[in-house]
């Protein structure tokens, strides 16, 4: 694995042949002085109690680790534990990369935030952590998330940020992530941008990881504690990846620990409707990196489909796309009609209503329930709540007369 | 240096004063239209930039995208726009700008060697940073084709020192810190960066980015050795009534930038 090397350390830059950093020379500088000051961060310790008291006082972790026998008795397997961070302050995972990342940006001295967001989680995550610290906003949205995921767009102008509509392509996380790169190289010297996934030109999926990772931390010593043994499997949703990345680099070198990635699949792969880069994709270039792409056979990337807007994209981190390459990491898919299915049971189960993204990754327990259960624990990782989804899930149940 | 980046020196060398470099789009708004506009741009032209649409272009700002996704539509495919250089690029030397998904999706070596066989002499990869691609500039090198380094005025100055190393041909300067079709002010900034990309590069400099008018163009060309118009030529070719008077306006506009340039100081001759 490369690495980015400064005077102060080095952090991975590539994952076997995948990541790398295609953009544009006007911000190559900005990316040596982010993998510059992050590195000397990270190994401060005053910021690091910052940090870390942030995360325990007002993201609210660690996040339970919860047993779920509701789910247990609806798919016959014998345990089933989710890391719960849709109990995170906003809502979801997402927090805890925006904060780390809008802190940092505060100490290099930048006035201003701008992100990307797909379901309006991370754009939610960022626009709180900006208020928190007294740093301008501005949110990138795809004008078809902002229709499907409404509540979050009202979140984010609350909390002061500024929601910029994206009409270009088809209006949604892949176009909303060109025009936040567009805005960083036109206001790159006064601009930190926080990517919202583990993507990007390195070396944002590395630090996105690190950040995220506080999740498999947490529920491997969770698990230990509750259980006295390790999970037989761990499962997260896959759209650019940070959840997944977060929770599996904790079990990597766990050689009986099973990972799955759940990728987003649309009305069915065959339907050509899908997110599924790394099942159905080609490696190609992308925002900044080299992993798995869908494309055509001429390179240009097609417009993916879920009825999950954060899953809701074209490419992956490319960490994922080494782990998949490795074998490391198996990734499937769920179709929407499945994630719907998964939210139904959960909310009825458990009376946790899950973010769409988390339903496709419980959608494989209803159906690799048996063969889960044979391998010991089954761990999810509940990436986010669905309040933000009950527009979208209202009108997909026919709910909401 | 590579044999297209012999013609592109020799291009700013036999120009006389500083060298003018007009972009056109294949397929925008159709393949043959698109064909029109190189050709009436070749009368004028001492180097011309093809551009070969992408999906997703990040260093471009929306005149261009929209463009892209118009030539995308009308069912442009990268090979169709290649195969459009080998009618001008007999006179007039042809750059290929477009971006590395585009190379890596066809392969690099079958990508250089079909850009080869075209006449092409050089690539433009907006998303290709001097320290990634090690593959596609071997292919490159093999073909006879240069890559084009870029720099921007956030460039350090020991980075424009190794961009000026990878030169081969000339070295394009982007004149905004931003994405195209904005519009560029030639002031202390722009001429401190040039000054700075002057010191550490022997290469021609180039520059483009929000050149508009051709005052635009001469008060580049006095401090610059080539000059680079795009999204103008994109709006104005969108703006006109016929296809004729798309093909005139591309006619018009680089008649006029040639001659706004003339009697300026050419680039130095090569050592």
């Amino acid at each position: 694995m490369s690495e980015l090397r400064t005077h102060d350390g080095e952090l991975a830059s590539r994952y076997g042949e995948f990541g790398g950093r295609y953009v544009p020379e006007t911000v190559i500088g900005a990316l040596d002085e982010l993998t510059e000051a992050y590195l000397r961060h990270r190994e401060d310790p005053a910021f690091r109690a910052e940090l870390d008291g942030l995360l325990d006082r007002y993201v609210g972790r660690p996040t339970p680790l919860y047993r779920a026998k509701g789910l247990e008795a609806a798919y016959g397997i014998g345990r089933v534990y989710l890391k719960r961070e849709d109990l995170c302050h906003t809502g979801a995972h997402k927090i805890n990369n925006a904060l780390g990342q809008v802190l940092l940006a505060s100490k290099m001295g930048k006035k201003r935030i701008i992100a990307e967001t797909g379901a309006g989680q991370h754009g939610v995550a960022t626009a709180t952590a900006a208020a928190l610290l007294g740093l301008d906003c501005c949110v990138y949205m795809g004008r078809v998330d902002m229709a499907r995921q409404r509540l979050n767009v009202i979140r984010m102008r609350m909390l002061g940020a500024e929601v910029r509509p994206v009409d270009s392509g088809i209006g949604t996380l892949k176009d909303a992530l060109n025009e936040a790169i567009r805005d960083w190289v036109t206001n790159v010297r006064d601009t930190h941008y926080v990517i919202g996934t583990a993507a990007g030109p390195a070396p944002y999926p590395e630090i996105v990881a690190e950040l995220q990772s506080v999740i498999g931390d947490e529920a491997r010593e969770q698990m230990l504690s509750e259980e006295g043994r390790l999970p037989g499997t761990v499962v997260a949703c896959i759209g650019g990846g940070s959840n997944a990345i977060g929770i599996f680099r904790a079990f990597l070198a766990d050689d009986g620990v099973a990972l799955v990635g759940v990728e987003a699949g649309g009305e069915g792969i065959d339907s050509g409707r899908h997110g599924a880069s790394l099942g159905h994709g080609q490696p190609g270039v992308l925002h900044g990196m080299y992993s798995y792409l869908l494309q055509t056979p001429d390179g240009q990337v097609t417009e993916p489909h879920s009825i999950s807007a954060g899953l809701d994209y074209p490419g992956v981190g490319p960490e994922h796309s080494f782990l998949r390459d490795t074998g490391r990491v198996r990734y499937v898919s769920a179709t929407d009609a499945e994630a719907l299915t998964a939210f139904q049971a959960c909310s009825r189960a458990e009376g946790i209503i899950p973010a769409l993204e988390s339903s496709h990754a419980l959608a494989l327990l209803a159906r690799e329930g048996a063969e889960l259960d044979r391998s010991g624990p089954v761990l999810v990782c509940l990436s986010g709540r669905g309040d933000k989804d009950v527009d979208a899930v209202g009108v997909a149940l026919g709910l909401d007369d | 240096m590579t044999d297209g980046g012999r013609r592109i020196r020799a291009a700013f060398e036999d120009a006389g004063r500083p060298l003018f470099m007009p972009y056109v789009m294949g397929g925008y708004p159709d393949l043959d239209a698109s064909a029109a506009h190189l050709a009436a741009a070749a009368r004028h032209a001492d180097l011309i930039e093809l551009g070969i649409p992408f999906s997703d272009p990040l260093a471009d700002g929306p005149t261009i995208q929209a463009a892209g996704q118009r030539a995308l539509e009308a069912g442009a495919h990268p090979e169709d726009v290649i195969e459009m250089a080998a009618a001008v690029a007999g006179d007039t030397p042809v750059v290929l700008m477009t971006y590395v998904n585009i190379v890596l999706s066809a392969g690099p070596r079958a990508f250089m060697e079909r850009a080869a066989r075209a006449g092409v002499a050089g690539v433009i990869l907006p998303d290709l940073p001097i320290d990634e691609g090690e593959d596609l500039r071997d292919q490159a090198r093999r073909a006879g084709i240069s890559v084009i380094p870029l720099a921007a005025p956030t460039t350090g100055d020991r980075r424009l020192a190794a961009i000026g190393e990878r030169a081969d041909g000339f070295v394009y300067c982007v004149a905004v810190t931003g994405v195209t079709g904005g519009e560029v002010q030639v002031d202390d900034e722009l001429r401190g960066f040039l000054g700075r990309a002057r010191a550490q590069i022997d290469a021609p400099l180039a520059v483009g980015f929000g050149i508009r008018t051709p005052a635009h163009v001469a008060a580049i060309g006095a401090i610059a050795d080539g000059v680079i118009v795009a999204s103008e030529l994109i709006r104005r070719i969108g703006a006109a009534a016929t296809p004729e008077a798309a093909e005139a306006e591309v006619e018009d506009f680089c008649a006029a930038a040639v001659e706004a340039l003339r009697g300026l100081a050419p680039a130095a001759p090569s050592a």
